[in-house]
C-alpha cells in the first residue's frame, strides 16, 4: 500500500514540476506536485517499520501548526519580497536537515552495529551542506532585504579563509568519524560549518543574491537527497535529487544571462573586476519636466516601459499598470521588455506585473524587444541601469561587455527614471545617461510615476 | 576500497535510479522558460522540504521515552513543514496571478 502511494506521490512531483513549463499549466503542475507532497508525508505516517512505537503526537502538531504558518505567511507576503521568503524557506529546509541529520547521528552513537557502514560519512556531509544552506540562506535574506551589515562582512583574504575552513570541516568530521563519538568534534564540525555558510555568501554582491539563492536551494535539494538514502526512501532520494537539479540548471542559466561565470559571482564578481574603466567620459545630462514628459508620452504611437528592480523595490508596478492604461485610452500601444535577470529574480518581474493584472501578452522577451525599439518612440526605464548599459556591446573593458541587453537607444528618443546618477549594481557609469536622445526623469519610481500618472490625466 | 564495491553492488539499484533523476531532473527543469523561474524557484523549494518524510518516520521508530530524539526531530517536521506549505501557497499565489490573465 505505501509503496504504491510513494510511486504515485514520486509520479505527481515528476510530473507537477513538468507542467510547470507552461504558464497555462504551471499552476495545475503546481497542485500536483503538492497533492505529491501530502500523498508522501501520508504514507510515511502510515507506512510499516520495524520496531515502530507511534508518537503520532509528535508528528502531527508540528504539521498542523506549521501548516497554519506557512498559509498565513504566503498570504500575507508582498509580492516584490519573493526573493527573501525564498531564501527563508530555503534556510528553514536546510536547518531542519541539519537537525533530522543530527539527531539521526545521536541514535547511531547508541547502536552502531545497527547501521551500514557508510551512514555516518553521508550524515556528515549532509550535516555540513545543511549547515552552509542555513546561514547562507539567512545572510542572502539580509542583504536581499537590504541591510546594511550584511554586505559588510567580507574579512581580508576571504577566499583563503574559506579554504582554509573547509579544509578544518574535512578534517573534524575524520577525527570525529575515526574516533567514532568524540562529540566535540562533532559540535566542531557544526560551528565550522555554519560559519562557513555566511563567509560562502559574505563576498558574493546583493544583485547576485539569486544565482545564490538557487545555487543554495539546490544545496538542500541534494541535502534532502542524502537524508533519503539514509531513510531508504525513494521519493526522498527523487524530490531532491529534483530540487538538485533545478537549482544547479537554474543557477546557470542566470549566470549566462548575465554573461558570467559560477566561480566569477562566486568569488564577488564585479567588486574586485572592473569600478575604473571608462566612467570619467561624461557630458551632458538633459532632464525632463513632469509635463513634457507626460505630454512626450500621451502624443507617441509606440511606448516599450522597460522595468527594473528599482520598480519592484518601489513597488511602483500598480502605478505603472495605471500609466498603461491611461495611454492605451489614448491609442498608444505600451509594451514591457523583460530582460531576464530584470528584478530580484529572474522572472520576478513577470510575476509583479502579473500581480498589477498586466496582460501577458504585453510582456516582451529581450530579442522581440531588440527588434522593437527601432519603432518606438519613448522607450520608459524604470529603475533598470545595467540591462540597457551600451557598453556591453560598445566597450570592451566594461566588466558588463557581452551581457545581452535591451538596446533602448534605438527608439525615438529615451527616458530614463532613476533616483540618482549613482551607478547601477556593476559599479559602472552608464553611457545611455548621455546620448543625445536620452532624458532623465529623477525620483523614487513611484513617486515619479505618481506624478506622471497625475500630469498624464490632466492632459 | 572493498567497502565501497560492496556498498556499489548492495545499492545497484539506488544508484541507477540516481542517475536517471538527475537526468530526468535536469531535461524537465531546462524547458521551463524565465517567465516562470521565480514560481519554480520557490515551487522546487517547497519540493525540498521532502526532508521531512525522514522526520516523520524517525519520529515513529524512536523510542516513545526519547524526549530529546522526539524534541528534536519534531523542530525539524515543524521547521521542514513551514517550507513544504508556505512553499506550495506561495506558488500556487504566484501562478493563479498568471492564469487569471489567461482566462480574460
Amino acid at each position: 500500500m505505501d509503496k504504491i502511494l510513494f510511486l504515485i506521490s514520486a509520479f505527481l512531483l515528476v510530473w507537477g514540476l513538468r507542467l510547470q513549463s507552461d504558464p497555462a499549466s504551471a499552476s495545475k503542475g503546481n497542485k500536483f506536485a503538492a497533492v505529491g507532497m501530502l500523498i508522501a508525508i501520508f504514507s510515511a505516517s502510515i507506512m510499516p517499520l520495524e520496531n515502530s512505537s507511534g508518537n503520532y503526537i509528535w508528528i502531527l502538531t508540528p504539521i498542523v501548526f506549521s501548516a497554519v504558518i506557512g498559509y498565513i505567511i504566503a498570504k500575507k507576503i508582498q509580492m516584490t519580497s519573493m526573493p527573501q521568503m525564498v531564501s527563508i524557506f530555503n534556510g528553514l529546509g536546510g536547518l531542519s536537515a541539519v537537525l533530522l541529520s543530527y539527531a539521526e547521528i545521536n541514535k547511531w552513537i547508541l547502536s552502531p552495529e545497527s547501521y551500514p557502514g557508510f551512514v555516518l560519512v553521508v550524515l556528515i556531509v549532509s550535516l555540513f551542506i545543511g549547515s552552509v544552506a542555513f546561514t547562507g540562506s539567512l545572510l542572502a535574506f539580509a542583504k536581499l532585504d537590504g541591510y546594511r551589515w550584511s554586505e559588510k562582512l567580507t574579512l581580508p583574504f576571504q577566499h583563503i579563509i574559506n579554504l582554509i575552513l573547509l579544509f578544518s570541516i574535512a578534517f573534524s568530521s575524520y577525527l570525529f568519524i575515526d574516533s567514532s563519538g568524540g562529540y566535540s568534534f562533532l559540535y566542531i564540525m557544526i560551528s565550522i560549518s555554519l560559519i562557513y555558510g555566511i563567509f560562502f555568501v559574505a563576498p558574493i554582491g546583493g544583485a547576485d543574491m539569486p544565482v545564490v539563492i538557487s545555487l543554495l536551494n539546490s544545496f538542500t535539494g541534494i541535502t534532502a537527497a542524502l537524508t533519503g538514502v539514509i531513510f531508504d526512501n525513494k521519493v526522498m532520494l527523487l524530490g531532491g535529487i529534483l530540487v538538485g537539479a533545478a537549482g544547479t540548471i537554474l543557477t546557470v542559466l542566470m549566470c549566462q544571462a548575465m554573461n558570467r561565470s559560477l566561480l566569477n559571482v562566486l568569488v564577488g564578481g564585479f567588486s574586485s573586476s572592473g569600478s575604473s574603466s571608462k566612467s570619467d567620459e561624461q557630458g551632458d545630462i538633459r532632464e525632463i519636466s513632469d509635463s513634457d514628459f507626460a505630454v512626450q508620452l500621451f502624443y507617441s504611437q509606440k511606448v516599450i516601459i522597460v522595468p527594473g528592480y528599482g520598480l519592484a523595490v518601489a513597488q511602483a508596478q500598480k502605478l505603472c499598470k495605471e500609466i498603461q492604461e491611461v495611454l492605451e485610452s489614448n491609442d498608444v500601444e505600451v509594451k514591457y521588455a523583460i530582460h531576464p535577470v530584470a528584478g530580484r529574480m529572474p522572472g520576478h518581474m513577470n510575476v509583479l506585473l502579473a500581480e498589477a493584472d498586466v496582460d501577458y501578452s504585453k510582456l516582451i522577451e529581450l530579442d522581440e524587444a531588440n527588434e522593437n525599439f527601432k519603432t518606438t518612440d519613448v522607450a520608459v526605464i524604470i529603475g533598470a541601469n545595467d540591462v540597457v548599459n551600451p557598453d556591453a556591446i560598445d566597450d570592451t573593458s566594461s566588466p558588463l561587455y557581452g551581457m545581452p541587453i535591451l538596446k533602448v537607444w534605438e527608439s525615438t528618443s529615451s527616458v530614463v527614471l532613476k533616483r540618482s546618477m549613482s551607478a547601477g549594481y556593476a559599479g559602472v557609469q552608464n553611457p545611455l545617461f548621455f546620448k543625445e536622445n536620452n532624458k532623465m526623469y529623477f525620483g523614487d519610481a513611484k513617486d515619479s510615476l505618481q506624478r506622471l500618472s497625475t500630469e498624464l490625466k490632466n492632459l | 576500497m572493498g567497502d565501497l564495491l560492496n556498498f556499489l553492488s548492495q545499492n545497484e539499484v539506488l544508484i541507477y535510479l540516481l542517475l536517471f533523476t538527475v537526468l530526468l531532473g535536469f531535461e524537465v527543469i531546462s524547458k521551463v522558460p524565465s517567465v516562470l523561474h521565480t514560481p519554480l524557484m520557490s515551487g522546487a523549494n517547497a519540493i525540498s522540504g521532502i526532508v521531512i518524510l525522514g522526520a516523520i518516520i524517525l519520529i515513529r521508530t524512536t523510542d516513545p521515552q526519547d524526549f530529546f530524539t522526539l524534541i528534536l526531530a519534531s523542530i525539524a517536521l515543524f521547521i521542514g513543514s513551514i517550507n513544504v506549505f508556505g512553499g506550495f501557497f506561495v506558488t500556487n499565489r504566484m501562478l493563479e496571478m498568471f492564469n487569471k490573465k489567461k482566462n480574460k
